[in-house]
């Protein structure tokens, strides 16, 4: 390959947002239940019905427009995009075309190569589609409409990402910045967040653009970072074999790691918008934009600075803990309990991150209570239990949301501060083992914690192991 | 006792006054269709039972005291695209040959929870696209003036049932004009009130920033105190109005003192039926004799109506008439090899021709390279047009003119020349361009026994001016009834 | 795509514009029908070529007629369980969901 060559990436982001009901009908979003029980006249795309927008859906779109540093159009409507498929019932779609109701952002990424600001060009409202399951046996598939008309944002960058690494940092900043607005839960996995890749190649220097394919709906980060990979190697093999990137559409298929073209005479692409003329115009006065404002929770970069300034936690941990919305909750949440801020931190950082890498799970997922963080961190600074015990306990206070204090007095798990009972023991301990007795008082500092460490199992763990450490010494 | 020769109220009267029962208004009703329907067909479905069961419901509520009133026991007919909950529901069309909505349109519910009693569903033309109730799925109406004829359209079969005594009022919906038209040309009164007025929640859309839906009956008392039912603010119709002055037959005064009437000179040019102008103008003179100021003016734009409407109307139609796709209700085709061929031949078996025909238009005008110059094209002559009525209504209070350029055709003669037919649209489409109420009132016959009406439009929510004028009018010329009635 | 004017100023409308929006509107229109639908648009087209005569200029389009804004409904649920009203209708159904010809290449 003697050219260099430059990928330029562009993304839209469809987030399907946190609302009760649809977007133009009272039906519950719920997901997750029986096909085709959240549908009414109005999502099933019944002759005679007719849509009226769910208010929220514009405030959850505002307010992550303003997160986005968007303007708003303060007069913004509806328009119909036109295309058949049997998940989209009324076989045209409510979106918005001409007057989107945020437009001209940016947000700030940061990779290994530094800090980048990736423009957002619009964020439009939506309705989502209904699904298809397709049956194995026949040539049939199966349409359920719960999922048809549960409100979208449509966020759309411009094209200035260059890299996979860059995508995935500004998938991973747009999720944390919607999650803490409580706009949306944003789990790929369950489809609240998907992604759509425009991507084309150009040669390094180039000011135009290449013609671009999109990737539609990809379903995780890593698919994306390998869509992206293998796409870029694929449009460069054709300029450099001479032949030319066709603009489409092409579907990714993770497993086998290659896209496929969607292309058929029958998709003219051709969506023949107008404006709806079901529903009115949308007119947002300042004191709307205002509210929208003011009622906006702390995002993630005040909430980072403030670890720092307020609970004096370094840097380091400020930025980890605001990493998810969920941990930054539960830790606020703690420290308000114990007031023990770096505490709370080493319990969230060290412990809490170990059992969920252990166990392969999100810090969504958390599920203890933050009284029960606040307990055991209590219990362990009153010297009531000591740090393995600690841990111990912390294990079923992550895995079963267990009252430590209850746990602890179940089980007997109390340190032992009796010196009468701990000189005993050692006792015994320097007794069965006078090999090591005789390597400490030979000079072998190590062999003193070999004996501790007899102590404190013959103990259960329970002993004081200050006061074991302070007798042993004595004693020998 | 003839009841169905009495106008709605007259007979809502008798039926609160103990005179006779809603079931008995209801038989004679059956009594009529069955004499008449097989030479006029104004119906695709009839519901004998259930109307007989609905009529007997309505006569112990009507005794208790709980329904009092002016339609309560008195049957009407209702337009196939309104939606009926449990009862069939066709547009008119194959594609909805088996359609059974579990849902009723508002206007509808209105109209049951005042007692009125459904008999039926009313032909019209396939998704209300026609002037003529030819174009139906289900056979042709014809006009009970002369079977001969042509009831007009859409809302033939509502105008023709009224005409034909087979029930005492209908609803029908005018999207450019087929309220007025049918009714004008079955001599029946018909009212198409202000864009918002009566919810569409449950009207199978056509264009759906220009239908409604309105009354059809025999005389203006009968229209203001249907459209006073069917009227409310619906929170399931984004574009409903919340209106306070709905209270229509307070309008019915005799009284056109100074009323001031501007009759568009534009609307009395080339094209207009000598007989249908003089009518027109003789009301026109009963008007200013009863104390009316009446003057012709220049309302201007008269020929861009048209073709800013169908490009709207077909656009519209285009993305409203997608759903029927063969996958979730009505007609799918019986064989065919994958999706977009099962799409393809279930729309293309289930509609008709001129339904087609404004399909495909609207898709063009819609289409890439083309939107900017037919569909914003026409948005702004619609704009423009809305102007020119403001600029009328800042000096009248009512604008006269005809409702068609001529009486019924004869059966047969409009469909082979589809532009001609739109051309008879010319004096109703502008009303539904900007969003007025208009009413259709019969002023004479021609030389051949046919209907002719004046049309009275209003600004907008203004229907009780055009009301009291119409109703004013009315006094000096009684119902004629059908000679078949 | 494109509808050439004749020296008479009059539209044309090829086979492959027919072809094409018969796929955008899905209708699959015999040789016949396709004709006289052909002829017919061309007319039409025609005919609203009139509008032309206007000077639209600095109009704004008017989509809506009333300057209604903001209809809205609250975030409430009111709607229950509709399934059986969704499929009383469908041509094909198959236990709680619709039946379509499969929508993916196999």
């Amino acid at each position: 390959m003697s050219k260099k060559y430059e990928t330029v990436i562009g993304l839209e982001v469809h987030v399907e947002l946190a609302t009760k009901t649809k977007i133009f009908c009272a039906c519950s979003t719920a997901f997750g239940s029986a096909p085709n029980t959240h549908t009414c006249p109005v999502c099933t795309g019944m002759p005679g019905s007719l849509p009226v927008l769910n208010k929220k859906v514009v405030e959850y779109a505002m307010a992550v427009g303003l997160a986005a540093n968007c303007k708003i159009h303060q007069y913004c409507k509806f328009d119909r995009k036109n295309y058949f498929y049997p998940d989209n019932p009324q076989n045209y779609q409510i979106s918005q075309l001409y007057l989107p109701i945020c437009y001209d952002g940016g947000i700030e990424i940061e990779t290994e190569e530094g800090k980048k600001t990736i423009g957002i060009h619009e964020i439009h409202m939506e309705e989502d589609a209904g699904k298809l399951v397709h049956d194995d046996w026949e040539a049939v598939s199966l349409v359920d409409y719960n999922r048809s008309g549960v409100p979208l944002i449509e966020i759309v960058s411009e094209p200035d990402m260059r890299s996979a690494k860059e995508v995935i940092a500004y998938l991973d900043k747009l999720r944390m910045m919607i999650q803490y607005l409580g706009a949306s839960d944003c789990k790929m996995q369950e489809g609240s967040m998907r992604a759509d890749v425009n991507l084309s190649v150009r040669e390094e220097g180039s000011q135009e653009f290449g013609t671009r394919t999109e990737m539609k709906n990809i379903g995780s980060l890593k698919a994306i970072a390998r869509a992206i990979e293998a796409e870029t190697a694929r449009q460069i093999d054709l300029l450099e074999s001479g032949g030319k990137v066709v603009q489409e559409t092409r579907r990714w298929n993770d497993e086998e790691g290659y896209s496929y073209t969607m292309r058929s005479k029958e998709d003219a692409q051709d969506y023949r918008y107008f404006p709806e003329p079901d529903l009115v115009p949308i007119v947002i006065s300042d004191q709307w934009v205002q509210q929208i404002k003011d009622s906006q929770p702390e995002l993630r970069d005040e909430k980072q600075k403030r670890y720092v300034s307020e609970f004096g936690l370094p840097e380091y941990d400020a930025k980890i803990l605001t990493s998810s919305k969920k941990l930054a909750d539960l830790f606020e949440a703690t420290v308000a309990l114990c007031k023990m801020p770096k505490k709370v931190s080493n319990w969230l950082m060290g412990e809490t991150m170990r059992l969920l890498r252990e166990h392969e799970m999100e810090p969504e997922e958390l599920s203890f209570a933050p009284e029960h963080l606040a307990k055991l961190i209590a219990l362990a600074d009153a010297g009531t239990i000591n740090g393995t015990v600690a841990k111990e306990v912390f294990e079923k206070v992550f895995a079963k949301n267990m009252d430590p204090e209850q746990y602890v007095q179940e089980h007997g798990l109390k340190t032992v501060h009796d010196e009468g009972a701990i000189r005993e023991t050692i006792c015994r301990v320097i007794k069965e083992n006078p090999q090591s007795v005789a390597d400490y008082q030979g000079g072998k500092e190590k062999a003193l914690g070999f004996l501790v460490g007899q102590t404190m199992k013959a103990m259960k763990g329970k002993a004081n192991p200050g006061m074991v450490n302070q007798i042993l010494k004595e004693m020998l | 006792m003839k009841l169905l020769s009495l106008t709605a109220v007259e007979l809502g009267n008798k039926i609160r006054a103990g005179e006779v029962t809603a079931e008995e208004a209801a038989l004679e009703a059956f009594d009529a269709i069955d004499r008449t329907e097989n030479q006029v067909h104004s119906f695709v479905t009839i519901d004998r039972e259930g109307a007989l069961e609905r009529a007997r419901e309505v006569q112990k509520k009507i005794m208790e005291g709980s329904l009092m009133g002016p339609l309560a026991g008195v049957p009407v007919a209702i337009k196939d695209n309104l939606c009926t909950k449990g009862m069939l529901t066709t547009c008119s069309s194959k594609i909805l040959y088996n359609f059974i909505p579990t849902y009723t349109a508002q206007a509808v519910q209105n109209l049951e929870k005042a007692g009125a009693v459904i008999v039926g569903k009313t032909n019209m033309d396939e998704f209300a696209m026609g002037s003529t109730t030819e174009t139906s799925a289900y056979g042709v109406t014809r006009n009970p003036w002369n079977l001969e004829h042509v009831p007009g359209g859409s809302s033939g079969g509502s105008c023709a049932a009224v005409a034909a005594e087979e029930v005492s009022f209908a609803l029908g919906s005018d999207t450019g004009g087929s309220i007025r038209q049918p009714s004008s040309y079955c001599g029946v009164t018909g009212l198409k009130p202000t864009y918002g007025t009566v919810s569409r929640y449950g009207l199978i859309a056509y264009g759906s920033s220009l239908d409604q839906i309105g009354p059809i009956a025999k005389d203006v008392t009968d229209c203001a105190a249907i459209l006073e039912v069917i009227t409310s603010y619906d929170q399931k119709d984004s574009t409903s109005m919340k209106r306070k002055d709905t209270d229509f037959t307070h309008a019915l005064v005799d009284d056109v003192k100074g009323m001031k009437i501007g009759i568009p000179g534009d609307y009395l040019g080339q094209g207009l039926e000598e007989e249908v102008k003089e009518a027109i103008l003789a009301a026109a003179k009963v008007l200013k004799e009863r104390g009316a100021m009446v003057e012709e003016f220049d309302l201007s734009l008269v020929d861009y109506a048209i073709p800013a409407y169908y490009v709207i109307a077909a656009a519209e139609a285009s993305s409203n008439l997608e759903r029927f796709d063969g996958v979730k209700y009505g007609y799918r085709t019986k064989e065919y090899e994958g999706l977009h061929n099962m799409y393809k031949k279930s729309r293309s078996e289930g509609f008709g021709t001129e339904v087609k025909r404004r399909i495909m238009l609207g898709s063009f005008v819609l289409s890439s390279g083309y939107y900017d110059a037919y569909y914003l094209k026409a948005l702004r002559t619609k704009a423009l047009i809305k102007q020119a009525f403001d600029k009328a209504f800042e000096k009248y209070d009512v604008i006269l003119g005809p409702v068609a350029p001529t009486t019924a055709p004869k059966i047969g003669d409009s469909l082979c020349d589809p532009l001609k037919m739109y051309l008879g649209d010319i004096y109703t489409v502008s009303v539904n361009l900007a969003g007025l109420p208009g009413i259709s009132v019969p002023c004479g016959l021609d030389a051949k026994g046919l209907p002719i009406s004046l049309q009275l439009i209003g600004d907008c929510f203004q229907e009780k001016k055009i009301i009291q004028a119409a109703y004013a009018y009315e006094q000096t010329r009684p119902y004629q009834h059908c000679p078949m009635a | 795509m494109e509808i050439k004017q004749k020296e008479t100023g009059q539209n044309v409308i090829s086979d492959e514009t027919m072809e094409y929006v018969g796929i955008l509107a899905k209708l699959e229109l015999s040789e016949e029908e396709k004709q006289a639908a052909k002829k017919d648009m061309e007319r039409m087209l025609d005919y609203v070529d009139k509008l032309n005569e206007l000077d639209t200029s600095g109009v704004e389009p008017m989509s809506h007629i009333f300057s209604v804004s903001n209809v809205f409904r609250e975030d409430e649920v009111r709607n229950g369980d509709g399934r059986e009203d969704a499929l009383a209708n469908a041509p094909e159904r198959r236990d709680q969901a619709f039946v379509v010809p499969k929508t993916v290449d196999q």
